[in-house]
């Protein structure tokens, strides 16, 4: 079996990066020639630092108070409270929580398993086309598409909606894998360790999986920035974590009716996701010029 | 070349099959009863065993995956379980909006993203390259949702300069038609904006660097031509392909656009009926987005060989 | 060159695709036409309101079919399509004469025989209709225009049923139509009513289009609730739904539709203060909230347990988190929607208590023994998850296990008709409401006791089967009110649900919309734009 190239083969190089020669530049340098590694890493770090212990000095993010519905900010309720009276500080707080679990669960899981199935699929020739074409098959279903259903028919728990988000996020993984694998086993160093008898496994660990890495990173990045999103969106559609969880995107989906009359409840919650994943990405593109020597010269 | 186009449509038959196979499975394999739900509030038990009986949900699921395969290669997509029309019908009635917003959608990013890209490009380390970049990350940052119920608050609410919602077909006016979907086709092009001038960047970027560029420029060329002449056309490629690419991420895209503008089209019908479980619209749907994804880009593919003579498989 | 060529390439494709579909709807009115753009209540999915029950298939019946009796604002069963009527002595047969110029939209007279068959397929689906026909010995047709009922024994409800208000309203159908299985749905839409359907308009999921039918002849009285002439005053009727509130409210404010049949109680306080739109409460019933506990399972098996998780429901607490502002909700301790015929207080004590530390003492004595209850949350109804959350924390605070599911409404509606044990797949609790024509006396399946044929929850009483039996067969305004209040107290007595009080969804209209008619069903005759 021939491989075919397509497009989006050419594309994932583009896109993700060929592995880097490059020697690890110092940290400071680095921080020094990429500002936006810098002031994105303050920024993670400080949702990071939130979602970690925001939630011991906040209220009940859970707590009903009817008479209290729908107030407008105030010294009482920073965000101001929703329709059942709980009170959205707390909820937006608590909401970092869940959104960077499912950012990083996501991208964790979904690069694991890319990883594995991207390694096989271009070192075994023989199971490289069926792989393919499944992965082909699942990146053609559009995904927020395939999440909404895959949810609403299994039902909505954190395990479900996280892995409705991830499952469309793995061909992107597998197909970056696999190119850098069909590229470093044409390397003589590569070469020469298989002709020298080296086990199977020794070579993807010792030889192969390094090279992943780099390029891995920085599509882990990306894919924690639009699993958040999706998250969200799943939310708004009504299809998301289960509504007992204040993430974000069910508070917004919660404020949804009330936009115009208590635009508090969507507003707070929108411009803390805005800037995470805002964070998120600028982290990706700055490490994504770090590593790819090509594009970076230019910045 | 034949051997490669006819090799190249063939390698999709697998790629649909596998689709075909894993919607059917995922519909089937969820808890949620159909029968249950259609027989509505007061259905007694006997109605929900009837009416699973009806809908031929009974049979080994064996016997229901060759059934509906079948009648799929014959064009029959099954008739919807709350409207009782047949799928192909619903979707007739849907097309016309989908397919009018992801046009201007997709014609409105090229139009901007392409010139903005190359614009970073060329004057890479400036103001505006700053300016996209930092557009290219903010546009990916923002929920769909969000965007549109400010832009329907601003432009529509407090400015009443457009309408609110709905779709009117442009065949009826062409005025009455963009008024409709000049809101609908910015809110969805933000993220597609996004994609696409980044991607024109790097890749006018890259181009900017090879040796013939610099023989160009040497030589005396217009900017303007080097630009237009060697950079674009040379950069042509990432730029379509990422555009076929994010077909998938503009479907997402018009589900939640749709919805917040009351616009009838695919979208809405596909949350509905994922909503309501109406499997027949849902395996229809899933399966006709996944078709049309992959013609545009086997399209795309082949498109290359046609033109590009160096591209040679 | 390659750019281009690559270009016009994807765009000639992309401009072919519509092209070829040739899904062009050309139908716009005309300039004359007098058109009422509604936001109805929900999306119009099903067309047979025989075969469903759901409320927006019953109100798109309203528009194109027509009733033998109907309900006025006293909820009187008044003759509509009936000329006149007449009862034997025995009160064994009814003889039912039809109005002269009756016509089906298709041209056709309607005939005693249409009626027959119509009466025929709506009584073996709806549960008033399965009472009425256990008792009816033949429906013949005397003539062209006379229907003969004969029965086996005297019947209390005969028109009550015949002219019931909602769900599933016997509407009449052509004989051919009517003649299709009560188990499958319609595939004509051919009625004798005001509107018309335009099948080709319909795009479901969000336009079903009505327009006048010219030759229907309207009663001389004036309308009262479905009773009266139905007059249709405008030539369109243009139903669009709208899945999200704020564009629905936005688009009303904008003035691109007439009238939105049920905004969001919370967006009233916005819509209130828009020139040139009216709110009003148009449905003097209202909906009754409604706790349902699963009798067959611990540990609301246990009366007194269920009776005790009633005591812990204050109706105030629901109203006020769930509704909002009070103008739209008021308690109602009664079974029966309060200001209905049947209202009564028997047996309420126990709903009225509202008191957690005597629902507490109460749930102490009842022996309960910890086990956990599961409530099914319906997240994409806020007001029902509202009420499931709220249930839950009443009922962790008088000291009982509570576990909340979260799902949707289609999985919860498939869920709860299983009777197994929560650990496969049961339930303890959910809530729901009933709009208040449904619960307005003891013949709704609210009130069945009858575990295998009852609703939901299966509550399983034979005293309260028996004075449900005893009010179908009463005749007289007095004795059905007598056995309404002892249906009414058997069922507090063994805790069937917790009624969480009586809420009304108003509707909002721009200000040259006149004509509304009150009623718990809306209807669209007599009504206007200017």
């Amino acid at each position: 079996m021939t491989d075919t190239p397509t497009s989006s083969g050419k594309t994932d190089e583009l896109l993700a990066v060929p592995p880097s020669s490059a020697s690890d530049p110092n940290l400071a340098v680095l921080l020094w020639r990429h500002p936006s590694i810098f002031w994105g890493g303050i920024l993670l770090s400080i949702m990071v630092l939130i979602a970690i212990f925001g939630p011991l000095f906040t209220g009940d993010p859970i707590e009903l108070n009817p008479i209290k519905r729908l107030k407008p900010p105030s010294g009482e309720s920073w965000f101001g409270t929703d329709y059942l009276g709980r009170d959205t500080f707390a909820r937006v707080i608590y909401g970092a929580r869940v959104s960077l679990v499912v950012g990083l669960a996501v991208s964790i899981i979904a690069v694991s398993i890319g990883l594995v199935v991207g390694m096989v699929s271009g070192y075994i020739r023989a199971l490289d086309a069926v792989i393919m074409r499944v992965m082909d098959g699942l990146m053609s279903i559009p995904g927020i598409l395939l999440a909404i259903a895959l949810i609403s028919l299994s039902g909505a728990t954190m395990m479900t909606v996280v892995t409705a988000i991830m499952i469309p996020e793995i061909p992107r993984v597998v197909r970056l894998v696999r190119s850098v694998v069909l590229s470093v086993r044409e390397e003589p160093y590569v070469e020469a360790a298989i002709a020298s008898g080296t086990k199977l496994h020794l070579v993807l660990i010792r030889h192969i999986l390094p090279n992943t890495i780099a390029p891995l990173i920085v599509l882990a990045t990306y894919i924690c920035g639009s699993a958040m999103l999706t998250e969200s969106i799943l939310g708004f559609i009504g299809a998301g974590i289960p509504p007992e969880i204040p993430s974000w995107g069910n508070i917004m989906s919660e404020g949804r009716t009330y936009f115009q009359l208590s635009p508090w409840i969507i507003f707070y919650p929108g411009i803390a996701l805005a800037i995470t994943v805002l964070a998120v990405n600028v982290v990706g593109d700055g490490l994504r010029d770090t590593l790819d020597p090509r594009i970076a010269r230019k910045m | 070349m034949i051997g490669y186009i006819f090799r190249r449509i063939l390698a999709t038959v697998p790629v649909m099959g596998v689709v075909a196979l894993f919607v059917f499975l995922m519909l089937r394999l969820s808890p949620g009863d159909p029968a249950a739900v259609i027989a509505g509030d007061y259905a007694t038990a006997e109605d929900i065993i009837r009416i699973r009986e009806q809908l031929g949900l009974n049979e080994p699921i064996v016997v229901q995956f060759v059934t509906w395969i079948g009648s799929l290669l014959q064009g029959d997509l099954g008739i919807s379980i709350f409207t009782n029309l047949p799928v192909t019908t619903l979707i007739g009635q849907r097309l016309e909006p989908t397919i009018s917003l992801t046009l201007t959608t997709i014609i409105f990013t090229v139009v901007v993203a392409v010139p903005l890209g190359t614009l970073a490009a060329w004057k890479s380390g400036s103001l505006i390259d700053r300016f996209v970049m930092l557009f290219s990350v903010g546009g990916f940052s923002v929920p769909v949702f969000v965007l549109g119920y400010i832009m329907i608050y601003v432009i529509s609410m407090e400015l009443r300069w457009l309408p609110v919602q709905g779709y009117k077909s442009i065949f009826d006016g062409v005025w009455p038609f963009v008024r409709h979907i000049i809101l609908p086709t910015l809110t969805l092009s933000v993220i597609f904006i996004a994609l696409v001038s980044r991607m024109t960047r790097a890749s006018v970027m890259e181009v900017l660097q090879e040796d013939y560029v610099r023989t160009a420029r040497a030589k005396g060329q217009s900017e303007l031509k080097v630009l237009l002449r060697h950079a674009l056309r040379n950069a042509a490629v990432p730029i379509v392909t990422v555009i076929g690419l994010g077909i998938a991420l503009l479907i997402g895209g018009v589900v939640v656009t749709e919805s917040v503008y009351n616009i009838p089209g695919l979208g809405r019908l596909v949350l509905d009926a994922i909503l309501k479980r109406d499997y027949p619209i849902i395996q229809g749907l899933i399966l006709l987005f996944s078709f049309v994804y992959i013609l545009i880009n086997l399209l795309i593919d082949l498109s290359y060989c046609f033109f590009d003579p160096r591209i040679r498989y | 060159m390659l750019r281009w060529t690559k270009r016009q390439f994807l765009t000639a494709a992309a401009i072919m695709l519509p092209l070829s579909m040739g899904a062009v709807q050309t139908a716009t009115p005309a300039a004359a036409e007098s058109v009422l753009r509604v936001i109805p209540h929900a999306d119009l999915k099903n067309l047979d309101p025989i075969w469903t029950t759901a409320y927006i298939s019953r109100n798109h019946g309203y528009l194109i079919y027509d009733t033998l009796f109907a309900m006025d604002e006293s909820f009187t069963p008044q003759p509509q399509m009936v000329d006149s009527w007449e009862v034997s002595d025995d009160k064994l047969t009814w003889t039912f004469k039809l109005r002269d110029g009756l016509k089906w939209h298709d041209g056709a007279d309607v005939t005693a025989e249409d009626c027959i068959a119509s009466l025929d397929r709506w009584g073996k689906r709806d549960g008033m209709g399965q009472q009425l026909f256990a008792s009816i010995e033949s429906l013949t047709a005397g003539d062209s225009k006379t229907i003969v009922m004969k029965l086996k024994e005297p019947y209390g409800l005969v028109l009550e049923s015949i002219g019931k208000i909602s769900s599933n309203v016997p509407f009449m159908m052509p004989k051919r139509i009517a003649e299709t299985d009560p188990f499958k749905q319609i595939e004509e839409y051919v009625g004798s009513g005001p509107f018309m359907f335009q099948k080709d308009e319909w795009v479901p999921g969000s336009k079903v289009v009505y327009v006048k039918f010219n030759d229907y002849v309207p009663r001389s009285e004036p309308p009262s609730a479905a009773a009266g002439g139905k007059v249709a005053k405008v030539d369109r009727v243009e139903w669009t739904y709208f899945p999200d509130q704020t564009t629905a409210m936005n688009a009303l404010i904008n003035d691109e539709v007439d009238y939105f049949e049920s905004p969001a109680n919370d967006l009233m306080q916005l819509l209130e203060n828009q020139e040139g739109i009216t709110v009003e409460i148009n449905d003097p019933l209202g909906n009754i909230g409604f706790a349902r506990f699963n009798h067959l399972l611990p540990p609301f098996d246990n009366a007194d347990v269920r009776r005790a998780a009633i005591m812990a429901m204050k109706q105030e607490d629901y109203m006020a988190g769930a509704v909002g502002d009070q103008k739209f909700w008021k308690t109602c301790y009664s079974v029966y929607p309060c200001a209905t015929p049947l209202e009564n207080s028997v047996g309420s004590e126990v709903m009225k208590t509202g008191d957690i530390e005597k629902a507490a003492a109460a749930l102490k004595t009842a022996g309960y023994d910890g086990t956990p209850v599961v409530i099914m949350q319906p997240t994409d109804i806020p007001l029902l998850s509202a009420f499931s959350l709220i249930t839950a924390e009443k009922l962790r605070k008088i000291g009982m296990t509570v576990e909340v599911q979260a799902m949707d409404w289609s999985t919860l509606t498939s869920r709860r008709a299983k009777r197994d044990p929560v650990a496969d797949g049961g339930w303890n609790m959910f809530h729901t409401w009933w709009i208040g024509a449904d619960v307005i006396n003891p013949m709704s399946i609210a009130f069945s006791g009858n575990p295998d044929k009852g609703w939901f929850g299966w509550p399983s009483d034979t005293e309260l089967e028996a004075q449900r039996a005893a009010f179908a067969k009463a005749t007289g305004v007095e004795e059905q009110k007598k056995i309404a209040a002892k249906v009414q107290e058997r069922l507090w007595s063994i805790g069937a649900s917790g009624e969480l009080g009586q809420f009304f969804v108003p509707v909002a209209y721009r200000s040259n919309v006149k004509g509304l008619i009150k009623s718990p069903v809306q209807f669209f005759w007599n009504m206007s734009v200017e």
